[in-house]
């Protein structure tokens, strides 16, 4: 079995497995670091198809920015085993009935493709940073301007929506 | 001239807008002014058309205005068609429209202000339908103008609807007119589908390419509808009970033009008539079985209108006769003269009605010679001239009349000569009850009697002249060669009947005499009885009572169509209405309810219970889409 | 290089939306939704990157420098950009929720019945 392959299915199962312990922690902080792990498995899937500069972006934005936003919120509200929530029974059933559901419908969809010829590797070079930055700033440099007036926005919405308002109130209805 | 011809039924138009709009603002001398002026204008107009027609070297005229209706292969163009027919129909509308407008500003004058001017509005209204009726180039103008009369009618016999049983008698004039209109607009739908045009020019000049058979059905289809209108047996009834409606408005319209629409439209379709033998029979059948049965119905009544009415009834059948048996030329003819003269007696009974404050039972009157001298005196020239003394209209026209059916068929002959009889007889009863004997009604009335102002004498001296001299054009040959000017006048629109074996001359005179000494005799009958010595018996028995109901024939619709429609009309408001749509309705209503009641358990606020569903369905989606092979 | 079929692909991807979708019906906890729902959008990527080197290699057999799939690693990141932002709000209204009722739950979140 090549190298490659190895890691294909480390990867896969390493992703999966993290995800499942997303769900499944108490703990609202394990669950934030099983998120990291699934996002670093998913940059490694990244790099065996040689799209190597969205593995990196995936780690900074997703596994460095976002998640570590993820912390600080969790922190800021001190949450742990105890405070969390728990779902009824019955909703817990339901949903994983529909979950069930859900993967068997796809996957019996898409099951008869098994055979096709579709194939996917590490050849070309399309992920390199160079390829990719030519064609965002030739072809797509309107969108990734406008990108940036939405972070600006969000930036400006998320300062709003945090401040506290000067003799604000808990709202009780 | 043809520029101006637009103007003849816009005029009342506008007089019909501004006394109907202004009705609250315009003072009641101003009302009448406007009213009568419209029409004067119209009447003039109509002359100088008539001079225009009359002209040597003028051939029939359609004016195209605008499209009605184009749609497919189907145009139905608004325009007028000005030939001899229509310009002798605008001259009979105009001119005794024109003089009923004078006499009715005198006689409405009791009306408050903006009642009066909803008369006028009305009028006007209505002499821009019947204008339109007989001007339009096609039949779909036709049935506009048709139903724009009809529209009139039922609102004038409506006029004070204060009183129910006005109501109720506009209403049945209504009902019955839409059973004849039906028959008409199913003949237009025919025509359509069969000629592709409503066009009078089209469709008679295709008419011969057509089968008999088609024809017939077409023809009978429009007879139905001048049944309606004009009527005739069985649709007759509405006629004496529009006599609710003022007076005048019954010399207008249910006795002078609206009630003439069917003879008109029978003339205009003369082409198809002669086509269709079969309908030409039923048309001369209703005719003098209606002429008949309504004079003697009129033998009996005691209403100055109802008698009125009834002899209306029975002149139509008259002229209907006489289109059946192809004498198209003597029907128009007794329609310009009847027009004439029973407008004259509407009015002349109008007249006698102001008098008597509303007073309209004749037995309560008599001796009103003395004090009512013109209103007596043109009124008997009206009685003379509907009984067919020479040389006053009625004679000639009826004459003819009686000459076609004798050449047609005997039957018919002795029919209308029967019927002229009776005429005679129930008229000159109702003149000496009114005029001659003792009057038998309260000194309170009889002191109070008077001559009517001048705005109402002048109409009648004038139909009276009119109802004397009015016969002059159509002389029959048999008296002067070549002097039936009518005849030759519409000589270009309607075909002289064709192979007519004229009858000796002897026989003519014969005839003519032994007819006119049987309506002198008819009218000393009626002296001798209803003369100086009448006395009121209230013992009805026999034949009279049965007359003196009317045959029973109200009493008989009621029973075999009334009151079964009542009947099912109440089985389906109770039943299907009541439980079935109500059950429908309801049902609905309530199933709403409830399946609301149950999903907005749906509608709990979990934002978990709102992604389940929202997973749910997207599966149900999935499933649909990829697997359901249907 | 080994060539992997695409299907291992879409089913890894399928298998991860599944895992966000039970994730976001069984927990109450807002935060834990969100990060339930960055599994889902992280789902999608994967299956972008996966079509997009299909196509490029099913063009690359006949033109070696052909740039067909650039536009769909272009969407991924666009997708990153758009979710960086999504959850930059996001976490600020979660906070001030818990400013005002003083808990996370979504359960207590019911006010859209209203």
């Amino acid at each position: 079995m090549p190298l490659s392959e190895i890691l294909f299915w480390f990867l896969t199962a390493l992703a999966l497995f993290s995800a499942l312990m997303v769900v499944f922690s108490d703990n609202p902080i394990h669950s934030v670091l099983w998120l990291i792990m699934v996002f670093f498995a998913i940059s490694g899937h990244y790099i065996l198809m040689n799209a190597q500069f969205l593995a990196i972006v995936n780690l900074i934005v997703y596994a460095g920015a976002i998640m570590v936003l993820f912390l600080f919120v969790i922190m800021l509200m001190n949450m742990n085993t105890d405070a969390e929530p728990q779902k009824s029974q019955w909703m817990r059933i339901a949903a994983a009935v529909s979950g069930g559901a859900l993967l068997l419908i796809l996957v019996a969809a898409l099951k008869d493709n098994a055979g096709a010829v579709s194939r996917t590797s590490g050849e070309g070079s399309i992920g390199l940073i160079r390829n990719l930055g030519k064609v965002l700033f030739t072809d797509y440099v309107l969108p990734f301007e406008i990108s940036s007036v939405l972070f600006l926005s969000a930036m400006v919405g998320a300062v709003v929506l945090g401040k506290r308002e000067k003799n604000s109130k808990p709202v009780n209805h | 001239m043809n520029k101006f011809v637009f103007l003849i039924p816009l005029l009342p138009l506008l007089g019909f807008l501004i006394n109907g709009l202004g009705r609250n603002y315009l003072g009641k001398s101003l009302v009448s002014i406007i009213g009568s002026g419209v029409l004067l204008a119209s009447f003039a107009l109509s002359v100088a058309a008539f001079n225009w027609v009359n002209a040597p070297g003028f051939k029939p005229e359609v004016i195209f205005y605008f499209d009605f209706i184009h749609t497919g292969g189907l145009r139905i163009p608004i325009s007028f068609l000005i030939d001899q027919l229509s310009v002798l129909f605008l001259l009979i509308i105009t001119g005794v429209g024109s003089l009923i407008h004078i006499y009715s500003a005198a006689y409405m004058h009791e009306e408050a202000a903006p009642h009066f001017a909803r008369y006028f509005a009305y009028l006007n209204l209505f002499v821009f339908s019947m204008l339109l009726l007989v001007m339009g180039a096609n039949f779909v103008v036709m049935f506009v103008g048709w139903e724009g009369v009809g529209l009139c009618s039922y609102l004038l016999i409506g006029y004070w609807f204060g009183n129910n049983e006005y109501n109720k008698a506009a209403k049945k004039a209504f009902v019955m007119n839409r059973i004849g209109d039906l028959g008409f607009l199913l003949a237009i739908f025919w025509m359509i589908g069969q000629f592709g045009s409503i066009s009078y020019m089209e469709v008679f000049a295709k008419a011969p390419t057509a089968s008999v058979a088609v024809i017939t059905g077409i023809t009978m289809l429009l007879f139905v509808g001048a049944m309606g209108k004009s009527a005739q047996i069985p649709l007759y009834t509405w006629l004496p009970d529009a006599m609710a409606g003022p007076t005048p408005v019954s010399a207008l319209i249910h006795a002078a033009t609206m009630v003439t629409a069917g003879i008109y439209m029978i003339a205009r379709s003369n082409v198809l008539y002669t086509l269709a033998p079969a309908s030409q029979d039923l048309v001369a059948i209703i005719g003098s079985a209606t002429a008949l049965f309504a004079a003697t119905i009129a033998l009996k009544q005691n209403d100055i209108k109802k008698v009125l009415a009834y002899s209306t009834v029975s002149q139509l059948g008259l002229m209907f006769l006489a289109l059946g048996v192809g004498a198209y030329t003597s029907g128009v003819f007794h329609v310009m003269t009847h027009a004439f003269f029973k407008a004259l007696l509407f009015l002349g009974a109008g007249s006698v009605i102001h008098a008597m404050h509303h007073e309209q039972d004749i037995l309560k009157m008599g001796g009103l010679k003395s004090k009512l001298p013109i209103t007596h005196l043109t009124f008997l020239i009206g009685c003379l001239a509907i009984v067919g003394i020479p040389p006053f209209a009625g004679f000639f026209s009826k004459d003819e009349i009686l000459i076609a059916a004798l050449q047609k068929n005997p039957v018919y002959y002795v029919l209308a000569v029967a019927t002229s009889l009776m005429t005679t007889f129930y008229m000159f009863r109702l003149y000496f009850l009114t005029f001659g004997g003792n009057f038998r009604g309260t000194d309170h009335q009889w002191s109070h009697l008077h001559e009517s102002p001048f705005a109402m004498t002048f109409p009648l001296i004038a139909l009276a002249v009119l109802s004397v001299v009015g016969g002059w054009i159509g002389i029959p040959t048999l008296f002067m060669e070549d002097a039936h000017r009518l005849s030759n006048f519409l000589q270009p629109v309607i075909a002289p009947p064709s192979e007519v074996h004229h009858l000796e001359h002897s026989v003519e005179w014969m005839l003519l005499g032994a007819v006119l000494t049987l309506v002198l005799v008819a009218i000393l009958l009626a002296a001798r009885r209803y003369g100086k010595n009448f006395k009121v018996e209230n013992t009805e028995t026999g034949l009279s009572k049965l007359l003196a109901n009317k045959w029973y024939v109200d009493e008989l619709y009621d029973a075999i169509v009334v009151r079964p429609l009542d009947a099912l009309g109440a089985f389906l408001g109770r039943v299907i209405d009541n439980r079935v749509v109500d059950g429908v309705v309801n049902g609905v209503g309530k199933a709403v309810q409830f399946g609301g009641r149950q999903l907005r358990l749906l509608q709990s606020g979990q934002v978990g219970s709102y992604v389940l569903l929202m997973v749910a369905s997207l599966i149900a989606f999935l499933i649909l889409q990829l697997f359901w092979k249907p | 290089m080994q060539v992997m079929p695409i299907n291992y692909y879409i089913f890894l991807s399928v298998a991860l939306f599944t895992i966000g979708i039970v994730g976001v019906l069984t927990r109450r906890n807002a935060i834990i939704i969100f990060m339930c729902i960055e599994l889902m959008l992280n789902a999608v990527n994967v299956l972008l990157v996966a079509f997009s080197k299909m196509h490029h290699l099913n063009a690359f057999a006949a033109d070696q420098l052909t740039t067909v799939g650039t536009e769909a690693q272009l969407f991924v990141f666009f997708i990153m950009v758009v979710a960086a932002a999504e959850v930059t709000v996001g976490l600020a209204i979660i906070v001030m929720l818990y400013r005002n009722i003083h808990s996370v739950d979504i359960n207590f979140l019911n006010r859209l019945k209203h």
